[in-house]
């Protein structure tokens, strides 16, 4: 097996748990040079303990977890990491040179203080004191921290919330920059329109488990539901009433149509309504895939919970 | 064959220079000390405490060798400080912030975090010590020499350390905003009990007698030899703050372990 594709960091049946609580049950991922890989899943899905111990920070029950083939906990494997984690309040006094400084000082060969800054959009900021930033600077300070030590691999972890559009926006260009430069990346997010607009692959927790793992393209594609949209001047209830009509809502003169069987609704709205115009028809997101995804997942466990009892 | 190549790949890509690990020592040192000395609202207590209560009984209401033995017992107060709430309350909040966390997921080389504290701490032991040492010589007339000045700064700098490691242990005890009382609950009555702020003789016996179980006592002990107040042995005193040192780091250790 050609070693560029051997995965640089890895979960194989991973167990862990708090007391009574089972946080992974059997978790199984798999993080490949140069790929954004995105992981998703409800709150308490287990994805802050997949990236706990990937991190080492936290050590597993059973189960085998590899960070570039060591133990995590080895500071030579996180040598060649970025981290940038959900809440981390940094010296407040400390000037953001300073920070940057600091943070390269534990990697063997880092980044130019300059041209971290540049990637990261923090030139304006690099003589003011931490405190005295905003919320999405600081984010952005963070960011700056994780990829200074030229990390193979990067962990993100909701690196966007409280960003504006468009510093959220200049992130993203920083990052598809950092894997046109061969860096892999795990993106955790709530926005999945990120994973949308970045990722290579998702894997999807539920439970303490990988209940999906594929492309992006492939995930949308397992999702039969279509979105209609068009302007009509038809009943929201009469269409809800219709065959295969999953949901129905109106956005002014719009009409937005939800269904498995896109080709017999557009015919029935085109009968009904002869002056429909402006019909447009679209793959459901990864936010609906996704909701569906998930819904599955509970319900299969609440059948084995009742099976068990 | 893996394995051989991501060996192979590790011992590359992981290769540190000494050099560099010892320059991520001294950064991370650096940033504990600006990070502390930028924050008046943590500093000043700590240096105003021991100073303002020797201006007042040291120099105002007390003079000649009062002056000299109460120079021994705030030096002694006031090192505990930095030590106590330096390491305690810095350690509760950044576990709380999950500035520690971070740290932890980063390649900072081990020990670094600590030794960045216990070198603020050391540095705000001899800050307290000098400040001290100049009311002591300049207002309150006590005569030292220079071995004397030497040997109270000395015990200053090391002296802090047990108090190090049990603010650190009280640290991984206690979260977030209420360490400061905490450790005032265990700064304040220690100091009393050990004689810091009224000579031992003058309390009751039994707490004359339980005195050495509180490593304040030793410190003491070692400030008042540091000027010609104490001529017994110090060895003892010296080996009891060394082992308080080691079984409060080591708890402190083992509590880390558990809550992280």
């Amino acid at each position: 097996m050609p070693n560029t594709t051997a995965p640089i960091a890895r979960l194989d049946g991973v167990i862990k748990t708090y007391g009574r609580l089972t946080a992974l049950d059997g978790a199984d991922l798999q993080i490949r040079r140069g790929e954004l890989l995105a992981l998703l899943g409800p709150n308490g899905a287990g994805k802050t303990t997949a990236i706990a111990l990937l991190l080492g920070l936290i050590r597993a029950d059973s189960g085998k977890v590899e960070l570039f083939g060591q133990d995590p906990q080895r500071i030579d494997a996180r040598r060649r990491i970025g981290v940038m984690l959900q809440n981390a309040a940094l010296p407040p006094t400390l000037r953001v040179n300073e920070l940057l400084r600091l943070t390269a000082s534990y990697y063997p060969s880092p980044r130019p203080l300059a041209e971290t800054a540049e990637l990261a959009g923090i030139g304006e900021l690099l003589s003011r004191p931490y405190a005295k930033l905003s919320g999405g600077q600081q984010r952005s300070v963070q960011f700056a921290l994780a990829l200074c030590g030229r990390p193979e691999l990067l962990f993100l972890d909701e690196p966007t919330v409280g960003m504006d559009i468009e510093i959220r926006h200049k992130l993203w260009a920083a990052i598809r920059q950092l894997i046109a430069e061969g860096c892999s990346v795990l993106l955790t997010t709530h926005y999945l329109e990120e994973a949308e607009a970045l990722a290579d692959r998702v894997c999807v927790m539920a439970h303490g488990r990988m209940i999906h793992e594929g492309m992006v393209e492939a995930l949308r594609s397992r999702v039969s539901l279509k979105r209609i949209r068009c302007v009509s001047a038809l009943d929201v209830e009469l269409v809800r009433s219709w065959k295969h009509v999953t949901d129905v809502r109106r956005d002014n003169e719009r009409l937005h149509v939800t269904t498995a069987e896109a080709e017999a609704v557009v015919r029935r709205l085109l009968d009904a309504d002869a002056q429909l115009s402006e019909l447009e028809v679209q793959r459901a997101g990864l936010a609906e895939a996704f909701t569906e995804l998930t819904r599955d997942a509970d319900q299969s466990s609440t059948t084995h919970q009742r099976e068990a009892a | 064959m893996e394995t051989v190549l991501s060996t192979d790949d590790s011992v590359r890509a992981s290769a540190m220079p000494w050099q560099r690990v010892l320059g991520a020592y001294g950064a991370e040192a650096r940033s504990e000390c600006l990070r502390y000395l930028r924050a008046p609202g943590f500093i000043l207590p700590m240096l105003l405490f021991s100073t303002v209560f020797y201006l007042m009984f040291g120099v105002l209401l007390n003079h000649g060798e009062a002056s000299r033995y109460l120079l021994a017992s705030y030096s002694a107060f006031g090192i505990i400080g930095p030590g106590l709430f330096g390491f305690g309350v810095s350690l509760a909040i950044e576990r709380d912030g999950g500035l520690l966390t971070l740290k932890r997921a980063l390649p900072m080389p081990p020990g670094a975090y600590l030794l960045g504290k216990m070198v603020m701490a050391m540095i705000a032991a001899t800050i307290v010590s000098v400040l001290l040492l100049l009311i002591g010589v300049f207002l309150a007339h006590v005569s030292l020499s220079v071995t004397q000045i030497a040997k109270l700064m000395l015990t200053g700098a090391f002296g802090v350390l047990p108090f190090c490691a049990l603010g650190m242990f009280v640290g991984t005890l206690i979260k977030g905003q209420g360490a400061p009382g905490l450790l005032n609950l265990i700064y304040l009555p220690m100091a009393f009990l050990s004689g810091l702020w009224l000579p031992l003789t003058m309390l009751p016996q039994v707490l004359q007698k339980i005195a050495p179980i509180w490593p304040s006592y030793h410190l003491n002990q070692l400030t008042l030899a540091a000027v010609g107040l104490n001529n017994g042995a110090l060895l003892p005193h010296v080996l009891a703050l060394m082992g308080y040192t080691v079984i409060f780091l080591l708890l402190a250790v083992r509590q880390l372990r558990r809550v992280g």
